[in-house]
C-alpha cells in the first residue's frame, strides 16, 4: 500500500517507515504528557510555545476589538451623552464611598493595632483585558493580554467590579491563562456574609453556578446569603464577593445539604479583569521593572459596596 | 515544480486558518457542537491528498493546539497522530466507499480523537463533563462531508494523480 503513494510524496523524507515515525511521535507525546503532568520541566517550552501563538491569538481577537471600536465610532451623540452622564454618576457615587473608605481604613488600621493583629496591607492591582478567545469548551478558562512582564505570577487572583473572578494558572511571557472560580477543577475558600460561616464554594463547570459541598444539614445558611472570599487559602484577598446563594436543598438522608451559589462577577461577560497582587506575593515582586510600575498601590479593603473599588483603581492606572 | 509549490500553499493555509477557526469564540448554545477543526481538516488532507502532510505536521499542529487550549503538552498531539496515521495506512482501502460508508468512518476516527483526549484528561485527573462529548464528532462529520461535497473537483484530480 504504501508504494503506490509513495511516488506522490514531494518533498524527502527521513529514512524511517510511517509505522516508525508514528510510534516515535507517540512516544514523543507519551513523554511530554508525563513530564508536564508530574512536574514542570516543560514550562519553558511551554512559555517559547505561547510566544509563538502569540500572533494568531491576536489575529482571532482582532475582528473582535474591531467590532467593539466601530461601535464605539458610530454610536448617535445621544448615547454617548446617556453614557457619559451615567458615568459621571457612576464616578460621584464612587467617590463618596472613597471618602468613607479612607476614613473606615484608618480606623480599621487602628483597631487592629489595638487587636495586635497583623495588618492586611492594600494590594496592588492592575487592569488586564480578557482575549476574545476559546479555549477547551468543557472547562472555565481564558486567556489575558498580561504576562510575565508585567509581573503576573501563578496563582494570581482575578477580581472584576462585582467580585472574585477567578485565578491565573499559566504564565507565559506576554499572555497568561486564568481559570473562573466556576471551573469544576476549582474551589474557593469563602464565609457567609452574614455570620462568618466559613466553607469552600467549588465550581461546576457552569458558568452560572457554584456548589457549596461541605455544609451539614443542619449549618446556618439562607437563601440569598452573600459569600465572600475568606481569604484562608492565600490566593484571594479576603472580603470580595463571591456569589450569593441561590438554592439550599436539605437532603434528610445524608448529612451534607446540596447548596448552589451563583458567582456575583459577571463571568461570562467580563471583557476587563483586574489583577491583584497578594500582599506578601508582592514583596519579590517589588523590584519587577514593568509597565506595572505605573500602578499605584492602592488599597483594596473590602467595602462590600459594588463598583467602589473599580473606578479608582482605573484612574491610578 | 511550480505547481508543486501552489499545491502546497493551500493546505499549509488551511491549517493556519483552522487553528485561527478552534480559537474563535462562539455562543454558549452552540460552543460544545464546535468541531474539531483541525482533526477535521487533517482528516481531509490525508484522506485525499495523503502523504501531503507528514506525521510530523499533525504531531505539530497538536503541539500548538495543546499550547493554545491549555491541555497537557502532547495531548492533542497524540490524538492527532494517531487518527492520520490511521487515515493515511487506510486511505486506498476507504476512498473507494461512497459517501455516506465514508461519514461513517470520519465519525469513528473524530470519535476516537474525541476519546483519546478525554481519556487522557481521565488519567491526569482532569474533571470533564462526558455528555457533552459526542457534540464535536458529530459536527465534525458534518463539517468534513460538507468539504468533500465543496471541494469535490479537487479531490478527483488528487485521485487521479495517485
Amino acid at each position: 500500500m504504501a508504494a503506490p503513494a509513495r511516488t506522490t510524496t514531494g518533498p524527502v523524507r527521513g529514512g524511517f517507515s510511517m509505522g516508525a515515525r508514528f510510534l516515535l511521535l507517540s512516544i514523543a507525546c507519551f513523554a511530554l504528557m508525563i513530564l508536564d503532568h508530574r512536574d514542570q520541566h516543560v514550562e519553558r517550552v511551554r512559555e517559547a510555545l505561547s510566544v509563538v501563538v502569540y500572533p494568531l491569538r491576536v489575529l482571532v481577537d482582532l475582528p473582535f476589538r474591531g467590532w467593539d471600536s466601530i461601535r464605539t465610532n458610530f454610536a448617535t451623540r445621544e448615547a454617548l451623552v446617556a453614557e457619559n452622564e451615567q458615568l459621571k454618576r457612576d464616578r460621584l457615587n464612587a467617590e463618596f464611598r472613597l471618602q468613607r473608605l479612607a476614613a473606615l481604613e484608618t480606623e480599621n488600621a487602628r483597631l487592629r493595632e489595638l487587636l495586635d493583629s497583623q495588618a492586611r496591607v492594600g494590594s496592588r492591582a492592575l487592569i488586564a483585558e480578557i482575549l476574545a478567545v476559546d479555549l477547551d469548551p468543557y472547562r472555565q478558562r481564558f486567556n489575558l493580554n498580561r504576562g510575565l512582564v508585567d509581573g503576573v505570577y501563578v496563582g494570581q487572583a482575578l477580581i472584576d467590579a462585582q467580585g472574585v473572578v477567578g485565578q491565573t494558572v499559566k504564565v507565559g511571557p506576554f499572555t497568561s491563562e486564568a481559570v473562573l472560580i466556576t471551573d469544576a477543577d476549582h474551589a474557593v475558600p469563602v464565609s457567609v456574609n452574614r455570620n462568618g460561616l466559613r466553607t469552600i464554594a467549588v465550581g461546576t463547570g457552569d458558568s452560572g453556578l457554584l456548589r457549596l459541598p461541605y455544609l451539614t444539614n443542619n449549618a446556618d445558611v439562607e437563601k440569598g446569603d452573600l459569600l465572600v472570599s475568606s481569604g484562608l487559602g492565600g490566593v484571594f484577598p479576603a472580603g470580595y464577593p463571591v456569589g450569593r446563594i441561590t438554592e439550599i436543598r436539605l437532603r434528610p438522608d445524608q448529612s451534607f445539604a446540596e447548596i448552589m451559589a451563583e458567582p456575583a462577577s459577571a463571568l461570562d461577560r467580563d471583557r476587563e479583569v483586574l489583577l491583584v497582587w497578594n500582599a506578601a506575593e508582592d514583596a519579590p515582586h517589588a523590584n519587577e521593572p514593568a509597565s506595572s510600575r505605573g500602578d499605584a498601590p492602592h488599597a483594596s479593603e473590602p467595602t462590600g459596596s459594588r463598583g467602589a473599588e473599580a473606578p479608582s483603581l482605573a484612574k491610578a492606572k | 515544480m511550480a505547481e508543486r509549490q501552489h499545491s502546497w500553499f493551500v493546505p499549509a493555509l488551511s491549517l493556519v486558518l483552522t487553528l485561527a477557526l478552534s480559537l474563535v469564540p462562539l455562543p454558549h448554545a452552540v460552543s460544545s457542537f464546535r468541531p474539531d477543526w483541525v482533526a477535521v481538516v487533517l482528516l481531509y488532507w490525508s484522506l485525499s491528498a495523503p502523504r501531503r502532510f507528514s506525521l510530523l505536521t499533525a504531531f505539530w499542529m497538536g503541539i500548538v493546539l495543546d499550547t493554545l487550549s491549555g491541555s497537557l503538552l502532547g495531548q492533542h498531539a497524540l490524538a492527532l497522530l494517531v487518527i492520520v496515521y490511521i487515515a493515511e495506512r487506510l486511505h486506498l482501502r476507504i476512498r473507494v466507499f461512497p459517501m455516506s460508508q465514508l461519514g461513517l468512518v470520519v465519525l469513528a476516527l473524530l470519535g476516537l480523537y474525541e476519546f483519546i483526549l478525554f481519556w487522557i484528561d481521565g488519567v491526569a485527573g482532569r474533571t470533564v463533563p462526558v455528555s457533552e462529548r459526542w457534540g464535536p464528532p458529530l459536527a465534525g462529520t458534518l463539517v468534513w462531508l460538507a468539504l468533500l461535497a465543496v471541494f469535490a473537483g479537487g479531490r478527483r484530480e488528487a485521485h487521479a494523480r495517485l
